[in-house]
């Protein structure tokens, strides 16, 4: 089974403010790191190689040392790497973004399935995958918590919903996305690091896609534009209420009604 | 969209103006200012570069004039209506009003022709249904497969869906399938004359908001979590009609087969409500439980105490929030008769909505309270149950 888990380079905190003076972004340059929900998402991809054999490789954009990911993806087990690179490539969005990795995906080889975390911490959108999937044209299933098994070039996993737990039985090639929690996620391994830290990872820039024009990709390949950015409004409110109990059960009553508690 | 432009020539403090971008993306390349990935097209640097920066738009604009209303994805699973849909309604009709156009629902499903007339009551212009077999249990394929099928036929200007597990997987296959934005759990929605919808989500973990537009593209598509808008009032008149949307059986193609639908198994344990009630020392007696135990059923809550409750065994250790017992985050607590130790709030302090019932106005709890009632409990407690009984419960 080809396995392809795609993974994504996070900044270490998102400790931001804007000065509301300026306007400007104040960054806590905190270290980068793996999104924490890839982890659970390269661990499905683990078990899965494990239980059923094959390949698993591991897909990234970002900059030059997103590079980085790959290798710590290296030390848990993947085996193979590839990371999309390309100035072009900034400032996309979801969709640019879902783009350039279906582009990508089809020059790095032909998967069986295709495994994303949840959401990363920075976007939070949750979006990419099932954007992805659509670009490929293979079915998704999101919010998988539980895998039952492979058979018969399917999968059969647990999807969760709101009130429910859908069983659905997909076939390959197919994407998900994982849960936190579906596995524990192992430990990189200090062997496996040293084995793999010289091991090529394959790149790819605008040029290497099969789609070249650039209108696709980056800012231009992306419909939506952020027009201003400014700090959150504190809704935090507290307030101290001396009255009658009558009035205090009145206006707790309206509280919960304001904050949709009751109706 | 577009693109920046530096005018080179004109740069002449490189180092200041690289600092104008907040995302750091400018960099000093031997002497010429070059843009990285890092750039966000937030355009500061147009507004602050004194001319060195500039933005081209792309010269091809689609004609937003053939894009009309605005739709709401009706949100449900077995014909159950979430009501997160009702929400997007009432903000549908906010916008809609702005722009003089009309607001759609579209409710795809099997045996839902019934209840698509519930929706009605609520001020929608038309009500889009397919009705469906292939539409059984959510196969995300096939529910786009109807939904991009309306997306074609009525040409909204602006798709709402809200942010539930189905709309967080529906909604970005329909966007990537038009290859059109879309922008997740916005807070704040508006719309310009030209139908450019303003959505305004936070960013970078909520330490930011951003506002973001869709200029050259349709439909413009937004999610929204639920309990952000705010529903409508139902009206006793029904307006607006029912339009069936045909879509042929041969068009449905998934060949991913929905196995089997089974209820998710209650989560139980304190830490999994969404609301809490806790009962401390104030409660005087046993029996007296009882009150925080209809209150928090009628909030559909669980109920929980402080650790000298458990002590003389009122109640069993696994309803102890605090350090010596369980941390819990829930939308809503109310504490009744809590004081507020260091290692009781310690457990609960990031509650989202914190309402303390207290007789001392200096209790501790007071301190980290949204909402801090000085009172006796059992005079506030009975009348607020039966409010909450006669208005109905939401949650």
């Amino acid at each position: 089974m080809e396995i392809l888990v795609c993974i994504k380079q996070v900044p270490g905190s998102n400790k931001v403010e804007v000065d509301p003076v300026t306007g400007v972004l104040k960054r806590n340059s905190a270290d980068a790191k793996m999104n924490p929900y890839d982890l659970f998402a390269l661990e499905t991809g683990l078990r899965l190689r494990e239980k059923y054999g094959g390949n698993l490789s591991v897909l990234t954009m970002g900059p030059p040392q997103a590079a980085t990911i790959i290798y710590e993806a290296f030390a848990m087990g993947a085996d193979k790497g590839a990371l999309i690179t390309d100035r072009k490539f900034g400032g996309s969005d979801v969709l640019a973004t879902s783009y350039t990795l279906s582009q990508g995906i089809r020059n790095f080889g032909a998967f069986d399935i295709i495994i994303c975390g949840l959401q990363t911490t920075d976007g939070d959108t949750a979006q990419v995958g099932p954007e992805v999937s659509e670009m490929l044209g293979v079915p998704c299933v999101c919010n998988v918590r539980a895998i039952d098994k492979v058979e018969d070039n399917h999968i059969i996993v647990d999807m969760e919903m709101s009130e429910d737990i859908e069983r659905l039985k997909v076939p390959f090639p197919c994407l998900i996305t994982v849960q936190k929690d579906i596995y524990e996620p192992r430990l990189p391994s200090y062997k496996k690091q040293k084995a793999t830290a010289n091991r090529e990872i394959s790149r790819y820039s605008l040029n290497n896609m099969t789609d070249k024009n650039e209108k696709h990709y980056g800012l231009d390949g992306s419909p939506t534009c952020v027009q201003r950015i400014f700090p959150p409004i504190s809704n935090k409110i507290q307030e101290k209420w001396t009255d009658s109990s009558e009035n205090l059960s009145q206006r707790i009553y309206d509280a919960l009604k304001k904050i949709k508690f009751t109706a | 969209m577009g693109k920046l432009i530096v005018h080179q020539e004109k740069a002449q403090n490189i180092a200041e103006l690289i600092k104008i971008c907040p995302f750091g993306a400018m960099e000093n390349k031997n002497g010429k200012i070059e843009i990285n990935s890092a750039c966000r097209l937030c355009k500061l640097c147009v507004k602050r570069g004194g001319g060195v920066f500039e933005f081209v738009e792309s010269e091809i604009w689609i004609d937003k004039t053939a894009w009309r209303g605005i739709s709401v994805y009706v949100d449900h699973v077995d014909g159950k209506i979430h009501p997160v849909t009702y929400e997007l309604i009432g903000k549908a009709k906010e916008l809609a009003a702005k722009i003089n156009q009309p607001v759609y629902a579209v409710f795809l499903g099997e045996n839902i022709s019934q209840k698509a007339q519930e929706i009605l009551h609520y001020g929608v212009d038309k009500v889009y249904i397919c009705d469906k077999k292939e539409l059984r249990g959510f196969n995300i394929e096939n529910y786009a497969t109807a939904f991009e099928n309306f997306i074609e036929k009525v040409k909204p200007a602006v798709v709402l869906v809200g942010a539930t597990p189905v709309g967080r997987q529906l909604a970005p296959k329909i966007a990537a399938h038009f290859r059109t934005g879309l922008t997740a759990d916005c807070t704040v929605l508006d719309i310009h004359e030209n139908t450019d919808l303003v959505q305004i989500r936070p960013a970078f973990g909520g330490n930011i908001m951003a506002e973001i537009l869709t200029p050259n593209h349709r439909p413009q598509m937004a999610t929204v979590r639920y309990k952000i808008m705010d529903a409508p009032k139902r009206s006793d008149e029904i307006s607006g009609s029912v339009e069936p949307l045909e879509v042929n059986s041969d068009k449905f193609t998934s060949k991913v087969e929905v196995l089997s639908v089974i209820k998710k198994p209650r989560e139980v344990g304190i830490e999994n409500a969404d609301v809490l009630i806790v009962a401390g020392r104030g409660v005087k007696k046993k029996e007296d439980l009882k009150l925080i135990r209809e209150l928090a059923e009628v909030l559909n809550g669980d109920f929980a105490c402080t650790r000298p409750l458990v002590e003389c065994g009122w109640l069993e250790p696994k309803r102890q929030i605090g350090l010596s017992g369980r941390t819990v985050r829930p939308k809503l607590i109310i504490t009744c008769g809590v004081s507020g130790s260091v290692q009781f709030v310690a457990g609960m302090e990031h509650s989202e909505q914190i309402f303390a019932i207290n007789s001392d106005s200096k209790a501790s709890i007071f301190k980290i309270a949204n909402y801090a009632v000085v009172g006796d409990l059992y005079e506030i407690i009975p009348p607020l149950i039966a409010k909450i009984k006669q208005g109905g419960s939401i949650a």
